[in-house]
């Protein structure tokens, strides 16, 4: 019971310093600040709880131990030699390096790049016809509010275990966001800006790539973001309907039969890494690339 | 909406032209493999004819699933409904939403979760955006977790989520719902902070003039000006609400509901079942998003905004 009292401390204890800092003026640093507070916080009172209620780690792990499954398991990659010279070993050597190569490399990335690509050209190839234009953009609309993961079943039977079904479901998922993000970017364009290309007696391509697309760009990583996080969901949840005996989802749903839950968590722990770094690093090409807009510029 | 009736429904017999011409490509190994092995030729109509009327197609055609959606619905429906004649209304009603084989049973249970879920999610949506707006502390330290939680691809959570539920004996419905109601708070929280910081200092300051209470803002003011940002992410929410219910039948599927019959029909290699499953989501998905925003028009038009 003392450790749910210390918990109880910690949290009124965060939450007072937050507190505090908000009172400050507002600066980077203090958001960042309170957010690793809060989150720290959590943590901690996770363990403290778990433990201190004697939780099995059958049901909650705490992350004490969760963090010990994941460093026992990239401990494998590298060890130093007697002399203090480095090893680094395959990365088939890790568990949870070879699931997240399988997942994230070779599924996600490369229906990713597919996905995102063929919507690219797809909107562009129809960007010339009205008529096309009104038909596909409500039914765009439409299919990216379907429960589309339910296609993943469909998909595995046709393509196989192996990172092809994967990279498929991930293609199918995010071409309607990326479409219809793409086609309404392209119309962002004002007439004014567009009639001044035409005086400048501009032809249709020299327009679309000196006017309309860089103006469709805050669209364009608006639909790239949200594929970022939608590709690692569907690619994990492809993985639970059959895949060769490697790969995060494979891990996560087996691991969760067998009540592997530490090793289970760890296998979130990097996904949730993976997911944010992939979103974050779309985000950061987005701020190099529309710097000239209003919500980046200072 | 005239505008653009004629384009849609040119894209929409398009894609039904390709579904068929894609059915013969998928289906075209087996119908060869069934002519070689019986030893006869097949000229291109009956190619065609055999590709569209397999009984374990890899691609099945609309027809055969409108066909299978009918069975699995309304004549089941029927038949069960016939079965039970003389007992009194609620018991026949229960009988037919009962049947194993019915897709309404299916579709009710999927559906159910699916409300509790986003019943949930939007009452945690909404506490926690009247916390972020109302708390600069929480504003600090939540906002940007809740960003982050949806970096995490959550559904990897899902099989998870229910061995844990199942552990402490919680199973059926609510596993399911917490998963949706994960996807579904998001969008309300983002949606419902917007909304309620959207009145301009303008409209704060007359309120201040009238000496109202931080309450009294809130409840005639930040609330009714954040209505039309809330039924935007109520929308996006309840479509996200049922993915995540969907998901977690993928991954538990003792007790029925469309992923649990998506995934029958996986194991059972009955494509067919799978694509009216699927058919049958989205066609919920698009009666849930337009219910809401139906309630949405309603509302906002009693409320006297402009649209």
């Amino acid at each position: 019971m003392t450790q749910v009292f210390f918990a109880i401390m910690v949290l009124s204890g965060g939450w007072a310093l937050n507190g505090f800092i908000a009172r400050e003026e507002p600066r980077v640093w203090t958001n960042l600040l309170s957010a690793y507070i809060f989150g720290m916080t959590i943590l901690i009172m996770w363990e403290l709880i778990v433990v201190g209620l004697g939780v099995s780690p059958v049901i909650l792990p705490p992350p004490s131990m969760i963090y010990e499954a994941l460093s026992s398991d990239l401990s494998g990659l590298v060890s130093t030699n007697e002399d203090g010279s480095l090893i680094i070993r395959d990365c088939g050597e890790s568990l949870l390096c070879a699931d997240f190569y399988q997942t994230f490399f070779k599924g996600v990335m490369r229906g990713y790049a597919m996905g995102c690509g063929a919507a690219f050209i797809t909107a562009i190839a129809i960007d010339r016809s009205d008529f096309l234009k009104r038909g596909l953009l409500p039914i765009g609309n439409f299919v990216a509010a379907l429960p589309i993961i339910g296609m993943a079943p469909i998909l595995v039977m046709w393509f196989g275990f192996d990172w092809q079904s994967k990279a498929a479901v991930v293609v199918i998922m995010i071409f309607f966001p990326v479409l219809v993000n793409t086609m309404q970017g392209l119309d962002t364009a004002e007439k004014m800006q567009k009639d001044l290309m035409h005086t400048y007696a501009a032809s249709y391509w020299q327009s679309l790539f000196k006017l309309r697309l860089p103006a469709a760009a805050p669209f364009i990583f608006n639909g790239l973001k949200i594929a970022s996080t939608l590709a690692l969901i569907g690619a994990i949840v492809a993985e639970f309907f059959g895949s060769p005996i490697v790969g995060m989802g494979f891990r996560i749903s087996t691991g969760a039969g067998r009540l592997e839950l530490d090793l289970v968590w760890a296998e979130i722990v990097v996904a949730a890494i993976a997911g944010s770094a992939f979103y974050g690093i779309v985000a950061l090409i987005e701020r190099k690339a529309t710097f000239w807009h209003p919500s980046i510029r200072k | 909406m005239m505008r653009n009736f004629v384009p849609i429904l040119t894209v929409t017999l398009v894609i039904f032209a390709l579904w068929y011409a894609f059915a013969i490509v998928l289906n075209k190994n087996w119908a060869y493999d069934k002519a070689t092995r019986g030893g006869y030729e097949l000229s291109f109509t009956e190619l065609v004819a055999d590709t569209w009327s397999q009984k374990k197609p890899r691609l099945p055609t609309p027809d055969q699933v409108g066909t299978e959606i009918w069975k699995s619905t309304g004549m089941a429906a029927a038949k069960m409904w016939s079965r039970n004649e003389g007992k009194p209304f609620g018991e026949r009603l229960a009988k037919v939403f009962g049947d194993k084989k019915s897709l309404l049973r299916h579709a009710w249970l999927t559906l159910s979760a699916t409300l509790l879920g986003f019943v949930f999610g939007t009452g945690l949506g909404i506490l926690l955006a009247v916390g972020i707006v109302h708390n600069k502390a929480m504003d600090n330290s939540v906002m940007p977790w809740v960003i982050t939680s949806q970096t995490i691809p959550i559904l990897a959570l899902a099989p998870m989520i229910i061995v844990v539920l199942n552990a402490v004996g919680v199973s059926g419905l609510v596993p399911k719902a917490v998963i949706s109601a994960y996807l579904s708070f998001f969008p309300v929280v983002v949606g419902m902070v917007k909304g309620l910081r959207s009145p301009d200092s303008m409209q704060l300051d007359q309120m201040r003039t009238w000496f109202a209470s931080k309450s009294q803002v809130f409840w005639k003011l930040r609330l009714p000006s954040s209505v039309p940002f809330l039924f935007t992410s109520l929308k996006i929410g309840v479509a996200a609400s049922l993915v995540g219910a969907i998901v977690g039948e993928l991954t538990i599927s003792q007790d029925g509901g469309l992923g649990a019959r998506m995934l029958q029909g996986n194991y059972y290699g009955t494509t067919i079942l799978i694509w009216a499953a699927l058919i049958f989501a989205a066609a919920m998905a698009a009666i849930l998003v337009s219910s809401v925003g139906l309630v949405e028009r309603i509302t906002k038009k009693r409320m006297g905004f402009v649209s």
